[in-house]
Formats: C-alpha cells, sequence, structure tokens
C-alpha cells in the first residue's frame, strides 16, 4: 500500500501547487475592467441583454433563457443525428426518452449517461452537441459563481453582479479552452484518438474480425475532465484505453478533476479580499477529500467478500495490485481508482476510470456521501462554490445564534432573507433525491432499473438520483435506462441545477446591496481553525445526518452481510 | 426576448467555434504530429490489420497469452465496452469467479502441476473496467508462461525474457501500476517462433 500512498500524496501535493496560481489568474480574469477585442466584438453581436451590469434577477433570466434554448438546440441535433453529415457508421436517430435526458444532462454539466456513447453517438453528436455543452455548461457554472462573488464583495455602489454573457466568455476563452487545448495535445500524445476517419476493422491473430471505435475522442476527453462534465466518448468513460491510455494520462485526467474546483476557492479569497478565510475553506474541502480517500484505499484493497472467499490471489505484490479488481484496469491498479472515485464525486464530475457498482460497500458509500453533501468539496465548476456558500451561511448563522448576535460573514449582516435562500440552497437537492429515491424504489416501473438483488440494488437507485440530482453524472452503471427512469432523472437534473443556482444568484443580490458593518470584538471570526471545524459540523449535521437512514438501507446492510 | 435573441446568437457561435473550429484544430495538428496515436495506435503485422495496441482481442489457442475476462458483447469488443456491473456481494460474481477459476486450472495445470488457486492472480478471474483492459497483471503472464513455453517449445527462460520487454512499467517510475500488453506479447512470440 506505500506505494499507492506515496501516489496520493504526489497527487495532492501537485493539485495544491497548481491551484494557487490558477485561482490568483481566475481571479484577475473576473476582476479585468476592460476586456479584449474580440470580447467587446462578441458582446456587441449578442445585443442589448450583453450591455452593463445585471441585476441578480436579470443574470438569472439570462442563464435561464440561454440553457433553454441550448437545450432545444441540442434535443434537435440528437433526434436528427441519422438526417445529418459526420456519421460515418450511420447511426440512428436517439430514442426521444433518452435524448431528452441526455440533453439535460449535459446542459446541466451533469453528464450522466443513459447510452453508450461510441454505439449511440454519431460524431457530430459528440462533437458539435455534447462537446461544446462541455464548455458551456461549464463556462455557465462560473459566470455565475463569479457573479455570487462579485455581489459578496460590492461594497456600496449599485447591486449589479456584473453581466452574463461578458462572463461567459471570459470563463470560457481565459480559463477553459487554453487548459484544454494543451490537456486535449498531452492526451493525444499518450494515444488517445482524434480523428475523422471512421471505426477501424481489424482481423485478430486468430482471425475474428474486431471493430475498433475511435473519433475526435481527445478534444472532448479534454474538456469533459476540465468542467467538471465526466461524459465520456465511450461506454466505460476513462476506464477505455482509448480515453486513458497510461498512468500518465491518469494522472492528468485526474488532476483536471480538481483543478479548476480547487482554484475558485482561491480565487473566491482573492475577490472577496478573505484570503485566510479561503484558506479555511480550503481547508475544510480537502479534508473531505483526504478522509473519502482514506476510506475507499484500503476498502478496495482489503477486496470484496466474494473476492476473499473465493481462495484467489488478491493480495499486493511487486506482480500485481491485488485487492478489488472487478472492473478496473490494471494500469491504474487500486490506488489510482479509489483516487479518482474519490475525486470525482468531491466535485460535480463524475467521469470514473473504473465500475462504481463493483465497488466494496464502504468504497461505494464515499462517492454517494460525497455527492449527497451537494458537491461542495469543492464541488463542480462554480456550482461547488456557491453550494459551499449555503453551508457557510448556515455555519455563520448556528455560531451567531451560539454568541447571540446577528451573524455576520465577509462585513455582511445575515438576517432572514439570506438564510432562508442557504436553506434552501442546502436542503432541496438531498429532499429531493430522497422523495425520488423512495418513488423508485416502491413503483414496479422504478424497480425495473435495478441491475444487481438485494441492498446493491438499493444503493444503485439511491447513487442513481444522488448522481443527477447533484449534477455529478458517474453511475452505478448497472441500473438501467426505462421511460420511467430517464423522465425522473430529467426532473432531477434541471431542478438540481437550477434551484441552487437561482438560491445563489438571489444571496449575492441580497448580500450585493447591504451595507458593511464594521468588525468589533464581537464578530464570529471565519478565519481560524475554530469556524473551520465548525463548518465541517454543519455539513455532517445538515446532508449528512438526511442521507445516513438511507445509507443503512444501501452500503451499511450491504457491508454487514455474509 | 433580448435574452433569447443573445441566446441564439451565442448557440452559434458556441457550436462553430467548440463544435467545429475547436475539434477541427485538434485533429489536424493529431494527424501532422502524431498520426499513429491519434488514429488509435493501431498494429499491423505483414501489412495486415491485426488490431491495437490499447485494445484486447479474444485469445483462446494455447499457444498464446490469454486476456482478462471481459464483460462486453461479444467479449473484447471496442465497439461497445462496459464495465460487468457486478457488486461485490453478487452471487453472479461468486460464479464468474469461479467458474474463471476452474477453467484456469484445467487449462494450465498440465503444464504447471504445482498450481493452486491461490497461485491465480484476482484480475485473472475478474472483468476490467473497459472490457478491452490491453493488459494482464505480471503475476498473470507468469502463470501462463508454462503453457505457452511448452507448447511453442521454447525454453521457459525466452518466454520470461518476452514478457519483462512487453511490460510497460510505471509512468516516469512511480505512476500507475505495471501490466503486460498481451497483443504486442504474442506479436512478439510469433516473431520469436517463426
Amino acid at each position: 500500500m506505500g506505494q499507492g500512498v506515496g501516489q496520493i500524496l504526489f497527487y495532492a501535493a501537485v493539485l495544491i501547487a497548481l491551484s494557487y496560481p490558477l485561482g490568483i489568474w481566475m481571479s484577475r480574469v473576473y476582476t479585468r475592467e476592460r476586456g479584449d477585442v474580440v470580447e467587446r466584438g462578441f458582446l456587441r453581436l449578442l445585443g442589448r441583454d450583453a450591455e452593463g451590469d445585471q441585476s441578480w434577477r436579470r443574470y438569472g433570466t439570462s442563464v435561464i433563457v440561454f440553457s433553454i434554448a441550448f437545450s432545444v438546440f441540442l434535443y434537435g441535433l440528437l433526434r436528427l443525428q441519422g438526417h445529418l453529415f459526420l456519421n460515418p457508421d450511420h447511426l440512428p436517430a436517439v430514442p426521444w426518452t433518452v435524448a431528452l435526458n441526455t440533453t439535460a444532462s449535459f446542459v446541466t454539466n451533469t453528464n450522466w449517461q443513459y447510452y453508450g456513447g461510441e454505439a449511440t453517438m454519431s460524431y457530430l453528436s459528440q462533437m458539435a452537441g455534447l462537446a461544446v455543452q462541455q464548455f458551456v455548461s461549464a463556462g455557465v457554472g462560473l459566470a455565475v459563481l463569479a457573479a455570487v462573488v462579485r455581489g459578496i464583495a460590492r461594497r456600496g455602489g449599485g447591486v449589479g453582479l456584473g453581466n452574463f454573457w461578458r462572463d461567459l466568455y471570459r470563463s470560457i476563452v481565459y480559463i477553459l479552452l487554453p487548459l484544454a487545448i494543451v490537456l486535449a495535445v498531452v492526451l493525444i500524445a499518450q494515444g488517445v484518438p482524434q480523428t475523422f476517419h471512421a471505426h477501424a476493422t481489424a482481423t485478430t491473430l486468430q482471425g475474428a474480425h474486431q471493430t475498433i471505435a475511435r473519433g475526435p475522442v481527445a478534444s472532448m476527453i479534454a474538456i469533459k475532465q476540465l468542467g467538471t462534465n465526466g461524459g465520456g466518448y465511450y461506454n466505460s468513460n476513462s476506464s477505455v484505453p482509448f480515453e486513458n491510455p497510461t498512468p500518465l494520462s491518469n494522472f492528468l485526467e485526474m488532476l483536471a478533476i480538481l483543478l479548476i474546483p480547487f482554484a475558485q476557492v482561491v480565487m473566491f479569497g482573492r475577490m472577496v479580499f478573505a484570503r485566510r478565510h479561503a484558506w479555511v475553506l480550503y481547508a475544510v474541502c480537502f479534508t473531505i477529500f483526504a478522509l473519502g480517500v482514506s476510506v475507499a484505499f484500503p476498502s478496495e484493497q482489503h477486496g470484496s467478500q466474494v473476492l476473499r472467499k473465493s481462495g484467489v490471489n488478491i493480495t499486493h505484490s511487486a506482480q500485481q495490485s491485488g485487492g478489488n479488481m472487478t472492473d478496473k484496469e490494471i494500469r491504474f491498479g487500486i490506488a489510482n481508482t479509489a483516487l479518482w472515485a474519490t475525486a470525482t464525486t468531491d466535485v460535480s464530475n463524475g467521469s470514473v476510470n473504473g465500475g462504481h457498482d463493483a465497488l466494496t460497500p464502504a468504497a461505494g458509500a464515499v462517492p454517494l456521501v460525497n455527492m449527497f453533501l451537494g458537491e461542495v468539496e469543492p464541488g463542480g465548476v462554480g456550482s461547488g462554490v456557491y453550494g459551499l456558500i449555503f453551508y457557510i451561511l448556515i455555519a455563520v448563522f448556528v455560531a451567531g445564534l451560539m454568541v447571540g448576535r446577528t451573524p455576520e460573514w465577509l462585513g455582511k449582516k445575515i438576517e432572514a432573507r439570506e438564510m432562508k435562500l442557504a436553506a434552501v440552497g442546502a436542503l432541496f437537492v438531498p429532499t429531493m433525491v430522497l422523495v425520488m429515491t423512495a418513488a423508485a424504489i416502491v413503483t414496479p416501473a422504478g424497480l425495473a432499473s435495478v441491475f444487481n438483488p438485494g441492498a446493491h440494488g438499493f444503493t444503485e437507485t439511491l447513487y442513481a438520483y444522488t448522481s443527477q440530482s447533484n449534477n455529478n453524472g458517474s453511475a452505478f452503471a448497472g441500473y438501467g435506462a426505462t421511460t420511467f427512469s430517464t423522465t425522473l432523472g430529467t426532473v432531477a437534473l434541471y431542478f438540481g441545477r437550477f434551484f441552487p443556482m437561482l438560491a445563489g444568484l438571489a444571496i449575492g443580490g441580497s448580500l450585493a446591496a447591504k451595507k458593511v458593518v464594521p468588525q468589533s470584538a464581537g464578530t464570529f471570526r471565519t478565519d481560524g481553525a475554530t469556524f473551520g471545524v465548525m463548518l465541517l459540523g454543519v455539513i455532517a449535521l445538515t446532508a449528512g445526518l438526511m442521507i445516513l437512514p438511507a445509507l443503512t438501507l444501501g452500503p451499511i446492510v450491504e457491508g454487514l452481510m455474509h | 426576448m433580448r435574452a433569447l435573441f443573445a441566446s441564439v446568437v451565442a448557440i452559434v457561435l458556441a457550436t462553430v467555434v467548440f463544435g467545429f473550429a475547436y475539434p477541427a484544430l485538434m485533429t489536424g495538428f493529431a494527424q501532422v504530429a502524431l498520426p499513429h496515436q491519434a488514429n488509435g495506435s493501431l498494429v499491423r503485422a505483414d501489412g495486415r490489420l491485426v488490431g491495437s495496441s490499447l485494445a484486447a482481442q479474444d485469445f483462446t489457442w494455447p499457444r498464446y497469452f490469454h486476456e482478462r475476462p471481459s464483460a462486453t458483447t461479444p467479449p473484447y469488443n471496442p465497439g461497445a465496452t462496459t464495465f460487468s456491473n457486478l457488486g461485490p456481494t453478487s452471487p453472479a460474481l461468486a460464479k464468474l469467479v469461479h467458474a474463471n477459476a476452474e477453467a484456469i486450472l484445467k487449462l494450465e495445470k498440465p503444464y504447471n502441476p504445482g498450481l493452486t488457486i491461490h497461485d491465480i492472480p484476482v484480475d485473472a478471474v475478474v472483468p476490467s473496467g473497459s472490457g478491452i483492459d490491453p493488459e494482464i497483471s505480471i503475476a498473470y503472464a507468469n502463470l501462463q508462461s508454462h503453457r505457452v513455453a511448452a507448447v511453442r517449445h521454447l525454453p521457459l527462460a525466452t518466454v520470461r525474457r518476452l514478457i519483462r520487454e512487453n511490460t510497460w512499467g510505471r509512468t516516469l517510475g512511480f505512476l500507475g501500476e505495471p501490466g503486460v500488453n498481451v497483443l504486442e506479447l504474442n506479436l512478439a512470440l510469433d516473431k520469436e517462433t517463426r
């Protein structure tokens, strides 16, 4: 295990070292007054909506209208792919329930996939449909975060949060696109295909025919990882050698999962002039991440019950990684798969480099809990940090009750309106998950999707709605597509994205209008370890407690079974 | 309405730039600078396309090293990758592991009489993540080396040398886990015995 621990520590060190300068860069991108020439031309082209500061309502309207319009466009593309170009393998239209779910899934930055990419989507759909959303939905998330943070940082002078279109442009052009190009080039060099040629047909050494699916893969994989999207080109996602051919490609793809999310915590600190406070948040996120890895890795290395009983050799040695190798790849082994499973659900990425359905009960509970907490460790691009703000407000409020003062945060008084919004933001999604899981468990239509028997089947269901509602997209992939599951999933995807987003924007708008109160001796300090512990406690007690009963029905029962 | 107009313009622009220009640019670069990787790391032998070094293929003949189990239909299908999705307590997994272990013992024991189930490495009996994992563990390669050497009338040392030569080590010496690329190993064997 020592070798694995070494790899994990190295990963953490590189992550910290790179997220810091990127965070500084991002804060500059969003605070720069004057845009570049292209930006000004782009905004002029968009017309009046792209002019001037927007209130939180106008900002939110632009986001919603844009998302709906793009949904219509994407749905049309998926339904018509059979008649369009760049379809060398002549794939037919995507069935409407799956097309609807997929549209919702990609527009909401989730990338839950009820289909096998290489066998369902034409090159055009993958490239000009899904991969475009991987840039745009991530850009929308980052833009909203920038707006919310601006609202918090405002010290008088209007209640505007910035302009959505300008933030969208900057998110994509200055942050996502340059990183994606660099990553794509490295991935191609490692062996990820990037071609417009049709599938290749080989004659194997034993004389059989083998069809090798390829396409413009690398350009999509780069942004799928960086934009916390997660939706792969191939059905088995980043466990497929064509998406993730070497340990180096794996390392970089994993780094891309957490890089922007951690950087945006740094960015937040600089934009609100509270760097120490941001480091506390950084430490809290990192703690949850580290806890997850330290549960998942040993559990997977210990192996599943079936494997331990079978008599085969599952002991780690120089010749094999051992442990629970079910649905895992040799080149990644146990450490890198456990690390990926934790990272991908700490944020709303959801890509996988091994099958989550096959994870041991304790290791499977880690991604489940990570997602259920709302992916605030530190969450998806944009959505993560405004998700974290809900918990911060609750923590500040609880602390205020303890010392008997009106709660303050970053110099602003937190009052009834902000608390209501924070409560909606923090509790709406977990509540929806539990209701949907219950509905899917008590109805025959819901049960039709379950693949594995017993408690594991319950976990599959809980995982499916947790993942979609929190816009993660990873899956216990045995859970199947039916009209019921795709429809319920579509609702979960849209509500899970836009309710917290609007609550976040409203908080930003509300805080922007507030006067700054000077700090006094009675102000509860939010830049020390006390607050860090407090915040961890609040996260554990709100969403954490909500999922506990459900966990006992799924992974805990499973872990106790013999 | 203003927002709708802006949205439509933005959708068109985004689709042109990220849907076409960006992938086309990357493809252009890849086809010129890295054509082998960009087209799927295809492997040719005697001018014939025999597969990809990034995809497993079905080996059943005793003269070849065999791959890990695969959950795709048909097995080792790079056109429709999939996990097995068998849970950690699944009776179906228990059955599958048992059957795979029995098959390995039956195949290898004649060439390696001391072999027991405790010598079989776990990767040999459980499906891989992609269903086309091109590698097996060094342990599983060594286990099969006795059979391959005997069938091909090669010294065991030669087969072991070829295993070492076709082992993909850890990147930079410490990232990931080492594994043996089965297709490349089998091609090397064919070359050796020709």
